[in-house]
Parts: structure tokens; sequence; C-alpha cells
């Protein structure tokens, strides 16, 4: 039908912004088999920190596409300060205990994170109208889109492609892959697992963050953002397999194109559409459509 | 492990008419008491499958389900009888157990926690969807009745309060008796190891199947009590934050007896209701320190205070 | 008896303290004693921003002058018939469970004398019954659910604010009136009972109005959907020409900040029915053309009246900016009270009325109002009715945004009579 490009272009651009917003989580189950329930609120945390810095750097009238640069850093700065903090002062001392103990321990912190947010930043919304208009449109079919939303498409295959390459080729990476593999051998071997955990957990943050950050411009940021998003990164990361980057990727595009053509052709369906989709794959592939078997050890 | 019933279940006696008495002194705190306990047998369900080793983010998936049946029944056929609406609300939630239960029991850990919590989701989307049952507003529930006589209105909180706790009673001392049979016992085996379960000759899939029904049904009475005192149900019952509101208070009490749930629900709801009126800015602040601050030292829950002991009796 | 030892002590400090205080302080300007009124709102979650702080900075201002005799007439006296007022603000987040205990804590625990407040329906629904219960004065000023009177009576409780059926009613009307060409049309909602109940009076109204009219699938993101690109998506690849939609707040903003660039509001006409408050911080985005409504002739449409002139100031001079809808339907609620409760005490031979003398008086009154006039003249004289109106943006040269092509409804052109049910009497036709 003449749905289908807008279909394929909203369900990519969705995708995009999902492997974004999910890839962190994914991150830190697969190194440190924590399921990160603050995931949300670091998101939220992202895109107050960006809302504000590039607001006040906006109001003061300078470059407006200085503004994604002040976005990024904003982000980033938020994630490398809250992500070391948590993980040195909390997750460090939680480490011999069960998945179970850990997830509910993160959503302690979301509880407190809700709160601090609502503290340093009010229960006012903050909004930027520029940036996202700022870089243009382009036309596919007859349907107007604007050149951030490619952007952010842009964006995210180069954090997947950089992510994988990161992990395949580089030194720490293939240390990385072998913490995933197997902790208490790594440890034996000499490597510093717990600076790893430190890497990745500001690593997993960071990215939260900074995907909060490059959404703040599209919404409104106000309180609730962060919890609306918790469970879509979940669904993603477990229809994807947790742990796995590739995995983040397809997970994202199958949510995303079966929201678009949700949205187009059935749109009774969209809201629980997602969460179908996460039991079904749960029911059939329990560990995700990447995950390879896991080795019981008794 | 003691198992000593009659001493047991004689305190547990104490403890409802302590509750009866003090509900008779502090009128004001009865609907508040009546919705923790309500809310607590959720978390006794909750506390079943933690013995068993199995986390459920999703219980207000039964507790929704228990109170959307006792509100159709009131709303669609004019049946006010809460003994019938909490048969029904029971029932309801025993068949979607039943049927769930046959894919849940197969899973552990984060799986199973994932699946109860996405279940929990689908039924929340139904019913925004739904626009006869009201979405988002939900619908309010008529005063209930027993054997003609009012339990709410004129009649105030009472009745229904003593109703949730002859309810929780009956459910502390079910759940204690059962703890003590064959399938009682099996949970912590399970929650220990699952294999050795199995080479013993005892089927873990039907022992976590009739634990989670069992489970589901508790959740589901504690969602009919909740719909009766609120007078009101809506499809938050089933988002995942409430599921996570069992939780923590399943953490906060512990797992080491059965009135744990009950009590752990009530300071709950208490500090709650306390720290929203004095701090209304910090009050989840206050409740994820509190949690951290239990999982770090108190990993046996509240009830350990009580207890004295690492090892859980029944 | 129904004094629990917290009460007894309770009431014991404040006798002391108030005898204290009385000493040392001397009397106040007014010395009865004072009134105390529950004040229920949203403080966090993502409807505080655009209904609960600017509502309780309302509140607190039209105390401040109320308490200081500032307000024009026939408000003029000070306090509630010369006895000062008092607010306890309560937080309306947390679910529809935790606002009844609240509500309980309110009545029970603080004894207020009256409770004014709710925006959300669900909590409306769900606090009518337990007004009643508990036999407190309660004054709704926001909710937009029919179903309140529609499928309850009650005595204790009155609602100061229209229902939702008027917004979309008039959105339909403002269209057939401004004669604009409707081949096809559609919705973008929230997908809860406000945006369904919103939709579903604007289908059936264009039903009526223009029904040879065509409907494009209508779309409903989640509440605080992230991304709306998909539903923006459907609804520009359709041949809708006009556009309906009830969102409010943050999902009104994501909405204009998704929708401008990609020609939404340009290249088709929009209908935010209760758009007003974001055009303080968004209007220089929104396109001409698009359609603004406000729930009630407030803002922008306020009649120029003293009322209306007082309250706009009293708030501006306290928090720089311009007052929005809700912030007049709070003040109305506060205002309908007092002159309730003082038609009470003047019957009462200026004495303090009782609780049923001041309902007694509430009941089909007819009260000057933030904007306009509000007459009590539904649910049995507990849920109140008033005019509206919509406008078209246009932004002047220096880029402010102005109202054009402003039109009035009178309360009777949208307002379902007693008795009637809202998608009933629009489905009849309008048949007053």
């Amino acid at each position: 039908m003449s749905h289908l490009p807008a279909v394929l272009a909203d369900g990519v651009f969705y995708a995009s912004w999902l492997f974004l917003i999910a890839v962190g989580l994914t991150l830190i189950y697969g190194v440190m088999r924590i399921l990160n329930l603050a995931h949300g609120s670091f998101y939220a945390l992202g895109a107050y920190a960006a809302a504000s810095a590039a607001g006040a750097w906006l109001a003061q009238g300078y470059a407006p596409f200085g503004s994604y640069a002040v976005l990024i850093v904003a982000a980033v700065v938020a994630g490398c300060v809250v992500g070391p903090l948590i993980e040195r002062f909390l997750l460090r001392y939680m480490y011999g205990k069960d998945e179970i103990t850990l997830l509910l321990v993160t959503y302690a912190v979301l509880l407190i994170m809700e709160d601090a947010i609502k503290l340093l930043w009010g229960v006012d919304s903050y909004f930027l109208a520029e940036p996202y208009g700022l870089l243009g449109i382009f036309e596919v079919g007859n349907l107007i889109y604007p050149v951030y939303d490619l952007a952010l498409f842009g964006v995210a295959v180069v954090a997947g492609i950089g992510l994988t390459w990161f992990l395949q080729y580089t030194r720490t990476g293939k240390l990385l892959r072998v913490v995933i593999h197997d902790r208490e051998i790594s440890a034996a071997m000499g490597i510093n697992v717990s600076r790893f955990y430190l890497l990745t957990f500001t690593a997993g943050t960071v990215l939260a963050t900074v995907g909060g950050a490059l959404t703040a411009p599209m919404i409104s940021v106000a309180p609730g953002i962060g919890i609306e998003v918790i469970v879509l990164a979940f669904a993603v990361v477990v229809i994807g397999g947790l742990g796995s980057l590739p995995g983040a990727a397809l997970g994202a595009l199958i949510v995303g194109l079966a929201r678009a053509s949700a949205v187009h052709y059935f749109p009774a369906a969209e809201l629980f559409s997602v969460y179908l989709v996460m039991a079904l794959v749960l029911i059939f592939r329990p560990r995700g459509l990447f995950a390879g078997a896991e080795v019981r050890k008794i | 492990m003691r198992y000593r019933p009659y001493q047991a279940l004689g305190l547990f006696t104490v403890v409802l008419f302590a509750l009866v008495g003090t509900g008779l002194l502090l009128p004001a705190w009865q609907f508040l008491t009546t919705v923790a306990l309500a809310k607590g047998m959720a978390v006794l369900g909750l506390m079943l499958l933690l013995r068993t080793g199995l986390v459920s983010f999703g219980q207000g998936l039964f507790y929704c389900l228990g109170g959307y049946a006792a509100g159709s029944l009131g709303q669609f056929w004019g049946i006010t009888d809460a003994l019938v609406l909490l048969v029904f609300g029971v029932a309801v939630a025993v068949l979607v157990a039943a049927i769930l239960g046959l894919l849940m029991a197969r899973y552990r850990d984060i799986f199973f926690a994932m699946l109860s919590l996405a279940f929990s989701m689908v039924l929340y989307g139904l019913l925004v969807k739904s626009q006869m049952l009201g979405s988002t507003d939900g619908f309010n529930l008529a005063t209930p009745t027993l054997l003609g006589f009012s339990m709410g209105g004129d009649a105030g909180s009472f009745p229904l309060y003593v109703m949730a706790c002859v309810l929780a009673w009956l459910a502390a001392c079910g759940l204690y008796l059962y703890m003590d049979t064959p399938l009682g016992r099996l949970s912590h085996a399970i929650r220990d190891n699952e294999i050795r379960v199995e080479y013993m000759g005892a089927s873990v899939y039907r022992a976590i199947y009739i634990k989670y029904i069992i489970a589901a049904a508790l959740t589901g009475a504690g969602g009919v009590v909740a719909a009766l005192a609120v007078g009101h149900i809506d499809p938050e019952m089933s988002y995942w934050v409430t599921s996570g509101e069992f939780v923590f208070v399943a953490i906060l009490a512990g797992t080491g007896s059965v009135l744990a749930p009950f009590l752990g629900s009530i300071i709950f709801e208490v500090a709650r209701s306390l720290a929203t009126q004095y701090s209304p800015d910090t009050w989840q602040m206050i409740l994820g320190v509190v949690m951290l601050v239990i999982i770090l030292f108190l990993p046996g829950g509240l009830w350990s205070v009580f207890a004295h002991r690492r090892r859980e009796p029944s | 008896m129904r004094f629990s030892i917290r009460q007894v002590a309770r009431a014991a400090a404040l006798g002391v303290s108030a005898g204290v205080l009385s000493l040392g302080l001397g009397t106040s300007a007014m010395g009865a004693d004072p009134i105390r009124i529950g004040v229920v709102t949203f403080l966090s979650g993502p409807a505080a921003g655009t209904f609960g702080v600017p509502v309780r900075d309302a509140a607190n201002a039209v105390l401040e002058e109320i308490n200081a005799g500032k307000v024009p007439a026939p408000y003029a006296t000070a306090g509630f018939g010369g006895a000062p007022i008092e607010f306890t603000f309560v937080d309306e987040a947390g679910g529809t469970t935790k606002q009844v205990t609240e509500f309980r804590n309110l009545v029970e625990q603080k004894g207020v004398d009256a409770v004014i407040g709710y925006v959300s329906s669900g909590d409306c629904l769900s606090i009518a019954p337990v007004a009643e219960e508990l036999k407190k004065l309660t004054v709704m000023f926001d909710c937009g659910s029919p179903q309140v009177f529609e499928e309850g009576e009650y005595k204790y409780v009155f609602r100061t604010g229209a229902t939702g059926t008027m917004d979309s009613v008039a959105a339909a009307m403002y269209l057939d009136r401004r004669g604009v060409e409707v081949n096809m049309y559609t919705g973008i909602n929230q997908n809860y009972a406000w945006g369904h109940d919103s939709w579903n009076d604007f289908k059936a109204s264009m039903d009526q109005l223009y029904p040879d009219a065509e409907l494009a699938t209508p779309q409903f993101p989640k509440f605080l959907a992230p991304q709306m690109g998909s539903e923006i998506s459907a609804i520009m690849s359709s041949n809708a020409e006009v556009v309906h939609s009830s969102n409010w707040g943050g999902d009104a903003d994501t909405l204009i900040l998704q929708g401008v660039p990609r020609g939404l509001f340009s290249k088709k006409r929009v209908i935010l029915t209760v758009g007003e408050p974001n055009l303080a911080k968004l209007g220089k985005q929104i396109p001409d053309g698009t359609i603004i409504g406000a729930r009630g002739t407030f803002g922008y449409f306020a009649p120029d009246t003293e009322l209306s002139r007082w309250f706009k100031e009293a708030y501006e001079s306290r928090h720089k900016i311009q007052p929005t809808y809700p912030t007049y339907k709070m003040a109305n609620a506060i205002l309908g009270l007092k002159a309730a409760w003082e038609k009470a005490q003047e019957a009462n031979g200026g004495k303090r009325p009782s609780q049923d003398q001041i309902i007694e008086a509430f009941e089909h009154a007819t009260f000057e109002g933030t904007g306009g006039e509000v007459r009590m003249a539904l649910g049995k004289g507990h849920q109140a009715m008033y005019d509206t109106a919509y406008g078209t943006v246009k932004h002047a040269e220096d880029g402010s945004v102005q109202m054009a092509d402003v039109e009035h409804f009178a309360a009777d052109e949208v307002t379902p009579p007693e008795g009637i049910k809202s998608l009933d009497w629009i489905n009849s036709g309008f048949k007053n």
C-alpha cells in the first residue's frame, strides 16, 4: 500500500531511537549481569541535563548548531558523574548477590533518582524548540521528515558499529568479552575485573544519558518520562537477547516496525503490541533471538 | 524447622483479636489498615513464590483481575454480596493462573520476573483500551453487603475491616498449615537445588504450578478486598509499579513468617501516608534508601529483627 | 466515641497554642475561627507543571486577596463572611487508592471544613462516593468526566468546572460556524479515558454537523509517549483536513515539537481543545491557523470584567506569568464556595453557617466567576455550566500570539441538559 514507505521510515527511525535507549541496558546486563531498572532514570537525567544546558546555551544567543554539542556534552558529564558514583558506592557491595537482589537494588536507585531529579529540576517541563527542526527536512514519498530523525538513525548505526568494533578489535574490548564470559577465571588471570565493571557501568550510564539528551529536542522533558521508557527498553533487550548487542539492534528493529505497522494498519493493537511480542519471545526463545545456549552449572 | 501448629494458630488468633480491637479504638485508621491487609494478602502470595526462589514482578495481574471481577459482577449483574464477590474474584484469578501457570512454571529467575511483568502489562493495555470498563478512569463499586447487611456507607468502615482481618487470618493460618505439607516443604527444597528435588522423584514443575495458583488466589482475594474498601478500581492495579510495590513490601517484611507480609504492609502504608504528608517531595527517595538499607543490612527483612533467626521457620 | 488518642492530644495542643497565640499577638484583623480547606492538586508527576503547581499558586494568590478583602464586589467581604481561610495542600499524584486515603485523612484526621480539588477524572469518580460517606462538602474544580453527575447523585459534592463534553462539541461547532470545509477529518488523542471521551464527543458532533465528512483512522499514542512519529506520519499521509486533539501538557508539547517541523500544523488545521496553557511556552512555534480552546471563557477568551482583571493582576503580580485556564477554574471554585458560604451566613442571621446550610445555598446558585457567569444548573444543582469560546492563532508582527476569529458559545448550545447523557444528547442533534 502507499503506506509502506512511511511504515518503513517510521519503523526505522523509531528503531534507532529505541536502540540508543536500550543499548546501555543490554551492555550492563551482558557484562555485570545486572538488569538496571534505574536505566530509565539515567535517560531522564540525560534529558533534563541536556534540556537545561542547551536551553541556557540557546537563550544566551550562541550558535544554534552548537546546541547539539552542548546536548551531548551535558549528557556525558551527567553520566560520568552519576555512573561511577553509583557503581563505586553502592553496587560494589552487592556483587556477590543474586540477580533478583541486584534488580531490587536498581529499583531502589530508581526511586531515589526520581526524587533527586525532581529536587534538582522541579516539576516544570523543559523543552528545546530549535534543535529538532534546525537541520532541515527531507521527504520520503510525500511525507516530510526532519533531518534530525535521519541523523538519529546515523548516530544509532555509528554507535552500534562503534561498540561492536570496540568489543571485537580493541584490546580493552577483548578483555571485556573475557570478563563477560567468565568472571572468576578472568580475575584469576590477573584482569582487573572491578575496574572493568566500573568502566562498563559508566559506559552504560552514559549511553542512557546520551539517549535521553538526543530525545530531549523531540519531547517535553517532564517528570515521569523515565518510568515510561524503562519497560520499553526492557522489551527491546529481552527480545534481542539480554547482553547481546546485535540482539538489541534486532529487537529495536522488530519493535520499531511492529509499532509502526500497528499504528498505520491496526491502531487498536498499538498499546500492548510491544508487551505481546515480548511475551511471545520469552515463551518461544526465552534467551532472546540472538543469545546462545547457556551452560548450566550444577 | 520447628513446626508448632497449635502455638502458631493460637498466636494468629490473638493477633486477629488485637487487630480488631485496635480498629475499634482507632477508627480513623480502619480504612488504611483494611487496604494494608488487602495488599498484605497479595504480598503473602508473593512470599510463597519467594520462598520457592521465584520473584514475580507481575502479581498486579491477579490483584487487578480480582478487583475487576468483583467490580464487574456488581456493575453488570448488580451483585453486591461481599462473599460472592470474593469467591468470584478468586475464581477468576485462579482460572487465569491455571492457564498462565502452565507456561510460567517453566521459567526461573529473571525470565520468570520478566514474563510475569509482561503479562500484567498486557492486561493493563487491554483495560486501558476497553472503554466499556472505563479505560483509565475505571469505575466505582457499589457498597458491598453481607447476608443483607450493608458493609459500608452508613455502617462505616468497620464491617469491611473485620472482613479483611478475618480473611488475613484465614490466609495466614492456611498458608502456615500448607507449609508443613510435603508440597509446602518442597518450596525451600526447590529454592535450594531443583535438580536434587527432581532426583528425589518430585515434580518441580507441578509444585511450582500449584504454588503459582495459590499465590494468584491470595493476590486475587487481596484485590477484591482492596476494591471493596476503596470503592473504585482502575487499570493502575495491573501496572508494573503496583507489582513493584508488592515486591518492595515483601523485601521489607522478609519471608520469615506468614505474619510478616501483613506487618510489613501495615508499616509501609502508615509510613507512606506520613511521608507524603510531611515530606511530599522526598518520600520516594526515603523509600529507596530504606530498601537499600534493608537489602544491605537486614536481608531477612524487618521480621528478622523479631525472630532473631537466620533460618526460616514457617 | 469517635475520638482517638491522637485527636485528643491534638485538640489539647491546639487549645493551648491558640490560647498562647491570642494572648501574645492580640486579635487578628478578623477575630473569627479560620476556615480550613483541603486543596488537592498535582504537586508531582507529569501533570504538576501544567495543572498542579499553577493551580496551587493561584489558590495561594486568591487566599491572600480574599483574606485581605481585596476582591471586587460581590466578594468584597474579607475571608468567608469575616472568617479567614486556610489551605492545606495535598498531592493528587499516586493513584486513586492513595487519594481516597488522603481524602479520609483530610476529613477525619485534619478535620477540614471543605475540600477543593481534583483534576483527574479517575480521582473525581472515586472520591465522590467517599465524600458522601464522610458527609464532607467537596468542590471539584477541573476533572472533565461527565460521569460524575450523569451516573450518580450527590448531596455533598459540587463541581464548579464544566465537563469535557462542551470542549469537543464546541470545537466541531467552531468549524461549522467559521464555514470550514471538511471532507475528511481525524484525531490524535492520548490513549486513556480523557482522550477516548474527547474523541468520541468530537466524532459524534461531527456526525451531526458534517454528516458527509469521512473519517481517517484516529490515532491514540500512549500517555506521555516520547515518540509520535508514526502517528504523525499516518495523519500526514491521509487526506484529512482537520485534526482534533485533546492532548494536554507534555503530550501537547510533544505533538507541537514533533509535528511542526513535519508540517502537521501548516498542512492541516489542528484543533487543540485544551491547548491554551501550551501557548505560553510554545506559542511562537505554533503556526497561524491552529484552533485553540481553553475549556471555557478563560485566559485569552476571558471577558473584560472587573473580576477577571482582578484575578489576572493578582496572579501575574505574584508569579510574573499569565494565568492559564486551570488557575481560572481554581479561583472559580474558591469564589463559588465563598458566595455560597456568605449567602448561607446571611440567611443564618450573620452567624457561621452549618454545612447543610452552605449546601442549600450552593445548589442551583449562580455566581460570577473569573471567566464570566457560572450557573450550578446541572446534576440537581451540583454541576456547573458556563459559556465557552474558541479562537485561531494569529501571530502579531512582533511575534506574540493573538487570538483571531474568536467565536463564543453559550452554555446551552454546548452542554447537555439535565438528565441526558452527553453522547445521547449529541446524537439527538444537540436537542435541548
